[in-house]
Order: structure tokens, then sequence, then C-alpha cells
């Protein structure tokens, strides 16, 4: 076995055997992240004291032998996640000088269980984009090839695993924000059910669709770790009330009978071939598991980026009015009075996509336009939700590519909004229509990873992944490690 | 053309957001072209549906009226840019 082991469950043991220490592995991801930052960039901040403070307070609490299984497991946030003490910058100059005065749900129910924060790791700015190139702290690169984006915007949570600088992540998937670095990074992405996990404390960006989930090296540890952050929290009104299942219990469960369908408008002219390839090798996987395998229809798929563009957009122009200068962040210019104040440090502090998004969202909610794109959009959105009703009511799962492609070369897209959105396609309907997906790897174009794509019905997070741990069980993917690890 | 320059300087008014030269050009064409795209929705029939605000059904949530902690003012002021006392400062808003 490698030093340190590359999942939760065989580090959770050694920790508890005393053949390891929290504080050496602690200092092992340190020095790795000191190592291999400079080339992927993956972390904005690093709380090296912090993490050996909370590793020796792990120790402590591993000696007495009642340790849950959290405890000294090094790992990292997306810098969307507010964590007391620390800066989060949400991949912006507006944060660059903020620093958190209370956690995020999320963050403190890992903490509460010992787990060692590493630090924060880098996004698009406000969890805008899909390559991590639109980042205040610039881009990440891709550990399986450093001249091609990670994805986004959860980059710096998908590159960090890839170059082994953390055991675990967290990200926030918006319209594919977790599912496609994940992909692009050959590791597991959950985008649990809409209101699964507490939003309380997560920087906002399109608060009908945002949805925090783990990232992680097996699907035993993706289950692991949702078990930990899912659940009702009073700090955030959408937080569903219903209770979470011990998602370790039957993960072995397998697929035998179970019915997945291919929604024919995910299997596209324009999907790279390596991904097809690899995609149909996997379904001939669940095949022989036994799994029933169907075909079904998403017809409003095409119409599911113009209205995600949509909501979002107009989403985010209300959530990001707050950047005013006023109580925290960059405040420009305030000699020229309280306008002007405004307007100068959102224009300082914001970059070109997201000012691009603040505008088109503003736009869409404007007196005399509200109707015919905002209202129109949330209608449509309907329609899509009704898509995914209507296919769950033949099938148990849908099995999709994450993406049409694998990771592209940096500056590639950035030219081009629209091309860059429609990298988005297979992942945005799921955050419209609120359910539950995952990304896992499942094959390789050349040197890069491919990802599968999982959707699953509202709250059946325990099935999705059964079907995730079915398909890794029988393949190798999982183990296949990037270059720079 | 969906939008016009003009439109654009009253939506960055609206935004408050002071926007260079170039930006506006380059956000015209390119608000424009998304404007266009999105276009693409109306190829739907949406009448009578009823719209979706939220994915996951849900009622107002009320809670009890009963006092609790809060993160009290200096934290709330520890990132202020300017603070005076327990107030943030701003630039003067009445002669």
């Amino acid at each position: 076995m490698s030093f340190p082991p590359t999942s939760i469950t065989q580090l959770h043991q050694q920790l508890r055997s005393g053949r390891l220490s929290a504080v050496e592995v602690t200092r092992h991801f340190l020095q790795r992240i000191e190592q291999t930052n400079p080339q992927v960039n993956a972390f904005i901040t690093v709380c090296a004291e912090q993490a050996l403070q909370a590793a020796a307070a792990a120790d402590r609490q591993l000696a007495t032998g009642e340790a849950p299984p959290l405890c000294g497991i090094p790992l990292a946030v997306k810098d969307i996640f507010n964590t007391e003490g620390l800066a989060t910058s949400c991949g912006s100059r507006i944060l660059h000088n903020y620093i958190s005065p209370y956690d995020a749900t999320a963050f403190a129910r890992l903490k509460q269980q010992g787990a060692v924060l590493l630090g924060k790791l880098n996004m698009d700015e406000f969890a805008m984009g899909s390559s991590n190139e639109n980042s205040a702290s610039g881009p990440v690169h891709n550990p399986w090839d450093l001249q091609r984006v990670p994805g986004g915007s959860s980059g710096g949570s998908a590159a960090a695993l890839a170059a082994s600088q953390a055991l675990a992540t967290l990200g926030t998937d918006t319209g594919g924000s977790i599912r496609q670095p994940a992909a692009f990074c050959g590791v597991v992405g959950v985008k649990p059910t809409y209101g699964r996990v507490s939003r309380y404390g997560v920087i906002a960006y399109a608060s009908s669709l945002d949805q925090v989930g783990p990232l992680a090296n097996t699907v035993a540890d993706a289950a692991l770790l949702l078990g930990a952050i899912a659940g009702y929290d009073a700090a955030d009104s959408t937080s569903v009330d219903c209770p979470v299942p011990d998602y370790l219990a039957d993960l072995n469960a397998g697929v035998k009978g179970l019915k997945i369908g291919l929604p024919q408008e995910y299997f596209i002219e324009g999907l790279a071939p390596a991904v097809k390839q690899a995609v149909a090798a996997a379904i001939e996987v669940y095949r022989s598991l036994g799994a029933e395998i169907v075909e079904v229809s998403l017809p409003r798929t095409a119409y599911a980026i113009a209205c995600y563009y949509l909501i979002a957009t107009a989403e985010a122009s209300s959530n990001l009015a707050r950047y005013d200068g006023v109580r925290f962040g960059l405040r420009e210019q305030q000699d020229g009075g309280l306008l002007q104040m405004y307007e100068q440090s959102r224009a300082a502090g914001f970059g070109a996509e997201v000012k691009r998004r603040i505008m088109l969202g503003t736009y869409a909610l404007s007196s005399g336009y509200y109707d015919a794109y905002y209202l129109k959009a949330q209608k449509v959105r309907t329609l899509i939700r009704e898509d995914f009703n209507r296919a769950f009511e033949q099938v148990d799962l849908l099995l999709t590519p994450v993406a049409p492609t694998t990771a592209f070369a940096l500056g590639e897209k950035t030219d081009d909004p629209l091309h860059m959105y429609l990298s988005d396609i297979f992942t945005v309907p799921v955050n419209l229509a609120g359910t539950c997906a995952l990304s896992l790897p499942c094959g390789r174009d050349g040197q890069l990873p491919v990802g599968l794509q999982l959707i699953g019905k509202p709250f059946a997070e325990a099935q999705l992944l059964q079907a995730a741990q079915a398909f890794e069980s029988a393949t190798d993917w999982h183990l296949q490690r990037a270059p720079l690890a | 053309m969906k939008i016009q320059r003009i439109e654009v300087e009253q939506v960055a008014r609206l935004a408050r957001l002071a926007l260079q030269d170039d930006e506006l050009e380059a956000l015209t064409e390119q608000m424009d072209q998304l404007l266009a795209y999105v276009e693409k929705l109306n190829e739907l029939d949406t009448e009578g549906i009823i719209p979706t605000a939220h994915a996951v059904p849900m009622e107002n949530a009320f809670r009890a009226d009963e006092i609790k902690a809060s993160i009290g003012t200096e934290k709330a002021l520890s990132n202020a840019p300017q603070r005076e006392e327990s107030c943030f400062v701003v630039p003067k808003v009445i002669e």
C-alpha cells in the first residue's frame, strides 16, 4: 500500500490502529502541496499551521479509540465556503481581503468530526465558469496534462485530488461545477439533490440551482463524505428535512435488475469519439452486471442551456448586488459619493465573466423584459423537470456522458462565451430538475480521463452511489493516477 | 440586433457597474449573441405552464419567534472597509 493511502476508509483504519498519525499524514500532504502547487495552482490558501494543530487534536481524539471516520483526514474545500478566521475570496478580487467570520455548515460538519482542513481551493470567480480560467488567483492546470483545463468551476477541488494534494474535497455545483471537473480530472464527484446539503455559509451564485457536494478518489469515500455533510440545517430554509440514510450500508448492493435509461438526446453528434467509446463500454459493464438498459427520451434537453443562462444570471445579478464596498470586500473611490463608490468598487472587483453574467441577468430581470426572458425560462424549467419525471417513471437511473469532450486546452474557449457555456450541456439539465447525479471515471482519451454521469431520482443518492460502486468494483479506472500524482 | 449599445449602458447603470468603453463594446456584441441564442426558448409553447422557482417544492419556512445567539457586532464589522464605533462608514449621502 502506498503512503499515505488514497482512500479515506483505508487511512482511517491506519490512523485508528496507530500505524500512522494524523500529524505525519498532514505533513505529507502539506509537503505535496508545496511541491506541486506551483504547477497546478489548485490551492488559493494553504493553512499549514491550523492544519497541524487540527491534526494534533485529531491524534489525541484517535488515541481515545473513539474517533469518527473523518477524524484526522486531510481535506480541502473550495474557496466559496466560509471558514472561520481564514480568507475566503471566491476566486474574486472583490473579496481579496475578506476573512470569514463564521463556518459554512457543510464544512462545520466535517470539522466537527475532526477532519483536517489543509486550505482553500481555486475556482472560477463566484463559481461562474467551466474551465477555472476565470479566477483572480489564476487558472488551475490539469494534473493529467498541465496545458489543459481542470474543468470548472470547482477546478481546484478536482485538480487537488488528482494531484494527491488532499484526500477529499468539497465543491459546489450550479450547472455541472462538481461533475465536469471531476470528469476532466478522473475523480468521483457528487451533486446531491437540491436541498440535501445545507448552503448556509456558501457564497451564493444562483440560489435555486446551487448545491454542495463531495469530490473523492473512490465512490465509498464520496458516500462517506456525503453522509457527513447532508441533512437539515435550520440556518438554510431550503435544506430539506428528510432523514439521511447510511450511504455506506448497502453500497455493495449491486445493480442486478436495476433499470438504467439512456437519454437519446445525450448521445449526439459532436460527442468526442473517445467519450462515446468509453461510455458505450460502461453501458456494457452495467449490462454484464445484470442491469437492464433501455432507451429513454428527455425531449427538452436542447433548451437547457438557454434556460439555465437566463435563470442563473438573473439570480446571480441579485445575489451579487451585495458586493458594493459597504460592509466587506473591495472599496474604491469613496470620495466621489456613494453611487460612484458602488460602481467603481464593482467595476474594479469583478472579472469579465462575472460582469457579463450580472449584465445578462440584470437585463433579463429588467422592466419590459422579465416576462419574455426570466419568466419564460422558469416555465421551460418546468418542462425540463417534467422530462425527468417522465423518464424516472420508466427507469431507476439515467446514464450519460458528463461532457461532450475531455479536458480542453487552456485558452481554447476563453474568447467565445457561448461555446464555453455549451460544454455544460449534459450537466445543466440536472440542476434545473433539482435531482442528484454523479461523475465517475470510466475511460481514457489518450492521456485524459473520461467521466461517466449517473443521474438518480430526487433524494435517491443511496441508489446512485450503489450503481457507481458496482461500476467501480468491476473496473480499475479509479486506480489510475495522474502523472503528477 | 437584439440589443443596442445605449441599452447596454443603461443595464450597466442598473447593475451599478462603471464599465469602460471597450467593455461596453464587447458586451454589446456578446449580449446580442447570447440573447439571440436564448430566443430558442420561444420554440416551446409554454401557455398555461406554471413557472418553477425552486426544484424542490417548498412552503414558507417558519420558525419560532425566539431570541437566539447571533454573530455579534464585532464579527459583523470585522471586514468593514471603514467603521466607526459600531457602524459601517459610507460616503455622505445627505447634504
